[in-house]
């Protein structure tokens, strides 16, 4: 998640410190990526570097400094929005990395991986159902966060599935060499 | 924890094919205990439709017991597990089986009704049983003229109806759009919180993510279960956006 992106955003609402910007973030995204005050003033500093954003004013007299957009840094939010998250951006996907060592590692029960994960997984997705009942209607923001969430978890569960169905197929093609202790090409359950 | 509606003992149920003999169910054991939905996961073939059948009397396992409100079935008469069916148990399968030329209403109220429940008695539970899943106002419409989330909260209704706290549900949502489909589980989650003890097969983990517990079978065998976490909190700060 871009930190940098999130707080040029909310700084599009207006001048604002940066306890402010922390307070807004949080009730965004339902604190589901808290944020610490540090992060948020050494983001703003960086900011401030490039320009993107600059003091507004004198400071209050608790001694805060508010922030606001400049030029730039409104056209940095615009084209933020209007182009697409790359992927490249995405940091490393560890469950990728792991089956992909599982299954070229000899004695790792690859399934067993599989459903670990596809185990792990469903925990998360039944916790985040759970929120999103308890969730209050009128909280769109915090709703769709959580949204996104369960549908990343199922994408996930499904990614599992075809996994699992992948390695069975490669076992069977490969009788003597199959590291997978599971039956494939038993005949089919009858329903 | 009161005692469990539904128990699975060392449940197997073998099919005979020709020469061959196929596993359908390998050794399950399982109990749902009233105010829980356990949902069942599984690849096609898994068992996960014949756990279903068995747990509703509809099948007779190979070996191991099944009980339903301590009542061991294979102990009952053929009259006496159709009764258990009719008083105990409730299903909602897929293709709703609603009838055609009975109102809402007429077809909730028919298995009391079938069981000797008189008709006035009957058609008030009935209309108790699609208030609670929130069709009540529909209770004069023929299926016709009821949309597929309607149909299916009538046919909740109908397996809710009377005082059954065992509910089997086969891929309930399977011909509803995804916002119904939620509706539906809503309804079937509430009953169970208000002391029903019920069991979902669905292919859709979305929808077993309703579910206190899920159970994946594979090949007729239990592999793992999951339940709830520690707390929905941790989830969302251990890295929940990484």
């Amino acid at each position: 998640m871009s930190i940098r992106h999130g707080l040029l955003a909310l700084l599009e609402r207006g001048p604002r410190h940066g306890y402010q910007l922390r307070a807004e973030f949080d009730a965004a995204t339902g604190a589901t990526w808290p944020l610490n005050v540090g992060q948020v003033y050494s983001t703003l500093d960086r900011l401030e570097r490039d320009g993107l954003v600059a003091q507004d004013g004198d400071p209050d007299p608790d001694g805060r400094i508010a922030y606001r957009l400049t030029d730039t840094g409104h056209a940095e939010v615009r084209g933020w929005f209007a182009s697409p998250v790359s992927p490249k951006g995405a940091p490393r996907d560890e469950l990728a990395i792991k089956l992909a060592l599982a299954v070229t590692t000899p004695g790792v029960d690859v399934l067993s991986v599989v459903q670990t994960q596809r185990t792990g997984t469903m925990t998360a997705l039944q916790e985040l159902t759970r929120l999103k009942t308890r969730a209050a209607g009128d909280d769109l923001a915090w709703s769709l966060v959580l949204d996104s969430l369960v549908f990343r978890a199922e994408a996930e569960i499904r990614w599992l599935d075809h996994c699992e169905a992948r390695v069975a197929r490669a076992a069977a093609a490969r009788p003597q060499n199959a590291v997978v202790p599971v039956s494939t090409t038993g005949p089919a359950v009858r329903r | 924890m009161s005692a469990p509606v539904l128990v699975l003992s060392g449940v197997t149920r073998e099919h005979r094919q020709g020469d061959t003999v196929v596993h359908a169910l390998r050794g399950v054991d399982l109990a749902v205990h009233p105010g829980e939905l356990v949902a069942v996961m599984g690849p096609s073939g898994s068992g996960k439709s014949t756990l279903l059948h068995v747990a509703g009397g509809l099948d007779t396992p190979t070996a191991g017991r099944v009980l339903v409100e301590d009542r061991d079935l294979a102990e009952l008469s053929a009259a006496q597990v159709a009764a258990v069916r009719r008083r105990s148990i409730g299903y909602v399968f897929q293709d709703l089986n609603l009838l055609p030329s009975l109102t809402a209403l007429e077809n909730v109220s028919l298995p009391l009704e079938l069981d000797g429940t008189r008709g006035g008695l009957a058609r008030r539970a009935a209309r108790d049983a699609l208030d609670e899943v929130g069709v009540g106002h529909l209770a004069g419409r023929f299926p016709d003229d009821m949309s597929g989330g309607q149909q299916q909260r009538v046919a909740i209704a109908r397996a809710l109806v009377g005082p059954r706290r065992l509910l089997l549900a086969d891929e309930p949502t399977g011909a509803l759009d995804s916002t119904t489909g939620e509706e539906v589980l809503r309804v079937l989650r509430a009953r169970c919180e208000a002391g029903a003890a019920g069991v979902l097969v669905t292919h859709e983990a979305r929808h077993a993510a309703w579910a206190d517990r899920v159970v994946f079978l594979r090949d007729g065998v239990v592999v793992d279960q999951s339940g709830p976490a520690a707390g929905a909190e941790s989830l969302l700060t251990a890295g929940g956006g990484a």
